[in-house]
């Protein structure tokens, strides 16, 4: 009866521990939840539709070759495929699009990477025109079962009917090339009946394609080596294991970055509402201190009295947790929907993560029973005639601020709020923390804006400088330079030459792409965080910094280049230099060492365009016909694809997260304004009884909290950069590395929500102050 | 004494409030003049409706029925924020717990009611008064019982109040200490002829006053006139 009543009596500050319990439970479910069922659903996904392991593309081999491929050790099933890259013209698609075509079997499902048909139905055997296409593909140009589009299938032009639409473990991501990120509407996957892909593309009997699942136990590495030795003659271009392939890179990226912020984000969460609760709690427990000597005097054991308020925070954190866990499941449930959309799975499987929930649980209760604990066992340690006697007027001294030359000329009450501070150094400390944690949680929850906007600067501003990019079928001789800077639009011209190669160092090793930039370039820079451009050393190759990481690789070391296509080079070319750029894995070289390197004359892959607007769409009608055009992409389209994907999935998570740092701010500064006055209300009833006004008095316990809050926003500054550096640590993937970038808006923001929650607590707590019954407070003496 | 001006003239005041069930009559029907200067022993058992009283002089309290006035002004007509100008400006006050504020020095502590007084003495004038003159810059805490209250009367009686209103200011201390802080609002009472009221459940108090008023169950049943006032020293129990 008595807990409850206390509950209820409290009911405002159990209220908001319970919600800073809630905040953290559910941030650790959400966010964990949300990841476990991502790569839940993952791998459901790849094990229902037979993902393939090893991947190799080639020129040309007979099927033959197959069997072969079948027979190497540690194989468990091969697939042969044709696939061809098209120029598509696409209804309502000013510019070419670029589609891969993939031969599928007409009468049986692939043996590996199967297909979910989302619409329509499958392809019909002997129509040798039906496609079907992938749905991002589809949903981008606003395709569907029945539509028709052009596409120029060796030279010769094709109308292909759409049946239906499907997705592929392959194309969870559909990337073209080296991009960094989709672009659903210029590039798509289309599957065909591979009777009706092999003869346009005098493939017949022929495949420059296969995929292969691996038997349990065996070595990938070994499989890769002899499958390269197999295709080596019919001009493979080495072959991959999943590690290097582009769209599961991507999406094991996108849940590794799940996975942190499933971990390290919560752990931050929890630990600063675990601080929370325990400093609440204890200081709670004191202001009963008059309660627990009555009890013990009434011959309460210990035991008991302690039951008491352990109980008391359970419920607490029991309310907390099942608010926690109820909105954590929901939103969690709620984001893992959203990215089961997103990233198109055919399967969703929700994983709740209950070790993990059971642990925040746990730490929370462990956090609340140690705070009350503590407090309750300094009151028992007391007498208790001891205990029911009013605190001894606690211990104050003159400091040294009243010592200085400013001492005399103190007001009262600055001096009544100073010396309070200075004679709880640890409480005052401890309420400071609290307050700065709840900062620093605020700007971790804006650090991903923060970060997302400094990548998008630098990559969209900084380093790409083009409006559109062009990229050849195959190389060209240096003419097609000229060609393309005479075309309608074209302001300035830079064309690039781009190689797929195998850098190793020592053991290590990665496919990258190659660029080759000219002398005096422009257009694409070579950029690092801090937003310098470095320039190309005229011998060296210039390495991402996370690529250098990958290979073991500092300046001055040599690394072994293997082109993946033409004569297939293998040279030592030396490490220039390493520069920290935020997106992808890069090696750059001066074109001319490149051409060098690849033993050809200047050729060139594509050419980046700067162009007149005005004159876009003539520009594009004119590419969407030229042959040599393989497609063309801009920027504003890259730059709205890296808006929708990465900085999206950040901005579902930030919101969650700067929603729970808010709330758990103004618990925290409500709850200890709440304390404070209970701590204090004594004295503050006596200045009124003395005829102080109710705002004279506010302002000395709100002058308290206020500057309280004041220390506490730089400490919070500085928790919360560290807490950011700990992330931008961890959040260094192949694709993307999180520069640690905070803004002014950022600190704005978090000051904004603290100084919010202090003003509305601060209006909560006089509305108490006015009513603060001054003959009971003097009757009573605690 | 009769002929002097009534500081306060209560008239049919009473008070009940609730608790849970129960209503309290914690005053009846009480009528009562304090006159300037005079000192007043507010005698009665617990219970017998004299803090509630004293509350409702001071502006602490409102009646549930019944009229004050202080000088001119009737105190039941004014709100909350008036009854604090009013404790403010007019009234010391002295409680059992003395009430010092923890933070501050004996000097500080009295120049926090001097700060917002008009007509203030020095802070160090006022602990004079009470003996307190080498003990300025102490903090409560160390200060005996006995010097703490001393502290609170200088503190009441710095501000220069209209009037003095004392609850139980001996009820937390020994005898020879409870007599030193009784002489010291003797003399404030006398040299800075303050209108002093103190309450008390002790009865051999009553020899220091001009006045006792016996109360019981809610209601003044006796008011005495001393033919002389004994000094506190004379005092004993």
């Amino acid at each position: 009866m008595k807990l409850l009543r206390d509950l209820w009596h409290l009911r405002g500050q159990v209220g908001a521990i319970a919600l800073v319990v809630a905040c953290g439970v559910a941030v650790v479910v959400t966010t964990r939840s949300a990841y476990e069922s991502l790569a839940l659903s993952q791998s459901t996904y790849y094990a229902s539709y037979r993902f393939a392991d090893v991947f190799a593309n080639l020129e040309r081999a007979p099927d033959a070759l197959g069997a072969r491929i079948a027979a190497i050790p540690g194989v468990a099933a091969v697939q042969t495929r044709i696939v061809a890259q098209v120029t598509l013209d696409v209804p309502g698609l000013a510019e070419p699009a670029i589609g891969r075509l993939i031969g599928i079997p007409e009468r049986r499902v692939p043996i590996l990477n199967d297909l979910h048909l989302r619409r329509g139905r499958w392809l019909e055997p002997g129509r040798r025109d039906e496609v079907l296409v992938s749905e991002a593909f589809a949903e981008a140009n606003q395709l569907a079962p029945g539509d028709t589009i052009g596409a120029v299938l060796h030279g010769r032009w094709q109308r292909l009917r759409i049946v239906g639409v499907a997705l592929s473990p392959e194309y969870i991501y559909e990337i073209q090339g080296a991009s960094l990120f989709p672009d659903n509407r210029r590039f798509g996957v289309l599957w065909m009946s591979r009777d009706a892909l092999g003869p346009p593309f005098e493939m017949e009997g022929a495949f420059n394609d296969v995929a292969l699942s691996l038997a349990a136990g065996a070595s990938e590495p070994e499989v890769i080596e002899r499958l390269d030795h197999l295709l080596e003659p019919w001009g493979g271009l080495g072959a991959y294991g999943r590690e290097d392939h582009v769209s599961h890179r991507f999406i094991s990226d996108e849940i590794a970055q799940n996975r942190v912020f499933g971990t390290i984000v919560p752990a931050i969460f929890l630990g600063v509402a675990a601080f929370l609760l325990n400093v609440v709690l204890s200081r709670l427990v004191a202001t009963q201190r008059e309660q627990i000597a009555v009890l013990k005097a009434f011959g309460y054991r210990d035991r008991a009295i302690a039951g008491h308020y352990l109980g008391f925070a359970l419920v607490a954190v029991a309310i907390g947790a099942a608010l926690g866990l109820i909105a954590g499941l929901w939103l969690g449930a709620r984001i893992h929907e959203m990215y089961v959309t997103f990233y198109r799975f055919p399967v969703l499987r929700f994983s709740p993560g209950l070790t993990v929930i059971g642990a925040a649980i746990g730490v929370s209760a462990l956090a609340a029973l140690a705070g009350a604990l503590g407090a309750v066992r300094r009151v028992l340690a007391l007498a208790p005639a001891e205990a029911m006697r009013p605190e001894p007027p606690a211990r104050f001294s003159a400091g040294w601020l009243e010592r200085s030359r400013f001492g005399p000329h103190l007001p009262a009450a600055a001096r009544m709020i100073w010396r309070n501070l200075a004679r709880h150094p640890v409480r005052a400390g401890l309420s400071v923390l609290g307050t700065a944690f709840a900062v620093a949680i605020l700007l971790v929850g804006r650090f991903f804006v923060d970060a997302v906007q400094t990548m998008n600067d630098v990559q969209f501003r900084a380093v790409q400088r083009e409006d559109l990019t062009v990229l050849f079928h195959e190389p060209l001789r240096s003419d097609a330079r000229h060609a393309v800077a005479t075309l309608p639009g074209v302001v300035q011209a830079e064309p690039f030459r781009v190689a797929p190669v195998r850098l190793r160092f020592e053991h290590a090793e990665r496919r990258v792409p190659l660029f080759g930039l000219p002398e005096g370039h422009e257009l694409r820079r070579v950029i690092g965080a801090d937003g310098e451009p470095h320039r190309l050393a005229p011998d060296g190759v210039i390495l991402t910094q996370k690529l250098g990481d990958i290979l073991g690789v500092t300046p001055g070391d040599r690394v072994t280049v293997e082109v993946l296509e033409g004569e297939r080079a293998v040279r030592e070319v030396r490490v220039a230099g390493l520069v920290d750029e935020l997106l992808g894995l890069n090696a750059y070289l001066e074109a001319g060492t490149l051409h060098r390197l690849l033993r050809e004359q200047s050729t060139w892959s594509g050419a980046f365009l700067r162009v007149d607007q005005r004159r876009l769409p003539e520009l594009n009608a004119v590419l969407k016909r030229m042959p040599a055009v393989a497609g063309a992409t801009s920027r504003s389209a890259m730059l709205r694809s890296f808006e929708e994907t990465l900085a999206r999935s950040f901005a579902i998570f930030t919101s969650v997260l700067i929603g729970f740092a808010s709330v758990i701010a103004c618990a925290v500064i409500y709850n200890a304004a709440r304390i404070a006055l209970s701590e204090r209300g004594r004295e503050l009833a006596s200045l009124r009884v003395l005829g102080f006004t109710r705002g004279e008095v506010a302002t000395l316990l709100l002058g308290e909290q206020a500057l309280l809050t004041l220390l506490a926003i730089p400490l919070g500054f500085a928790i919360g950069r560290a807490f950011c550096a700990m992330l931008s640590a961890a959040y260094q993937w192949e694709l993307f590395r999180i520069p640690l970038v905070l803004t002014t808006q950022s600190h704005v923001f978090a000051v904004s929500v603290v100084i919010a929650a202090a003003a509305a607590s601060t209006e909560i707590v006089r509305h108490r102050l006015d009513r603060l019954d001054l003959v009971a407070v003097l009757k009573t003496r605690e | 004494m009769a002929t002097a001006e009534a500081v306060f003239e209560a008239r049919g005041l009473a008070k009940h409030y609730r608790v849970g069930e129960v209503v309290v009559h914690a005053l009846r029907d009480v009528d009562l003049d304090l006159f300037r200067g005079e000192l007043v022993v507010l005698l009665g058992p617990s219970g017998s409706g004299k803090s509630t009283l004293l509350n409702i002089l001071g502006g602490l309290d409102v009646p549930s029925a019944g009229t004050v006035r202080f000088l001119d002004h009737d105190l039941t007509k004014d709100d909350p924020d008036a009854l604090t100008r009013f404790r403010r400006e007019h009234v010391g006050f002295v409680f059992q717990f003395y009430n010092l504020i923890p933070s501050l020095t004996a000097r500080e502590n009295v120049a926090l009611v001097t700060e917002i007084a008009e007509h203030a003495m020095d802070p160090a004038d006022a602990l004079r008064l009470v003996g307190l003159e080498d003990r300025l810059e102490h903090f409560p805490a160390q200060l005996s019982g006995g010097e703490q209250q001393r502290v609170a009367i200088a503190r009441a009686v710095a501000k220069q109040p209209d009037v003095l209103l004392c609850d139980e200011p001996t009820g937390a201390l020994d005898f020879e200490t409870g007599q030193r802080v009784l002489e010291v609002i003797e003399r404030a009472n006398r040299e800075l002829g303050t209108t002093t009221a103190v309450i008390t459940h002790n009865a051999a108090i009553a020899g220091m006053a001009d006045r006792v008023i016996r109360m019981r169950s809610g209601r003044i049943v006796e008011v005495t006139h001393n033919e002389r006032r004994l000094a506190p020293s004379e005092l004993s129990w």
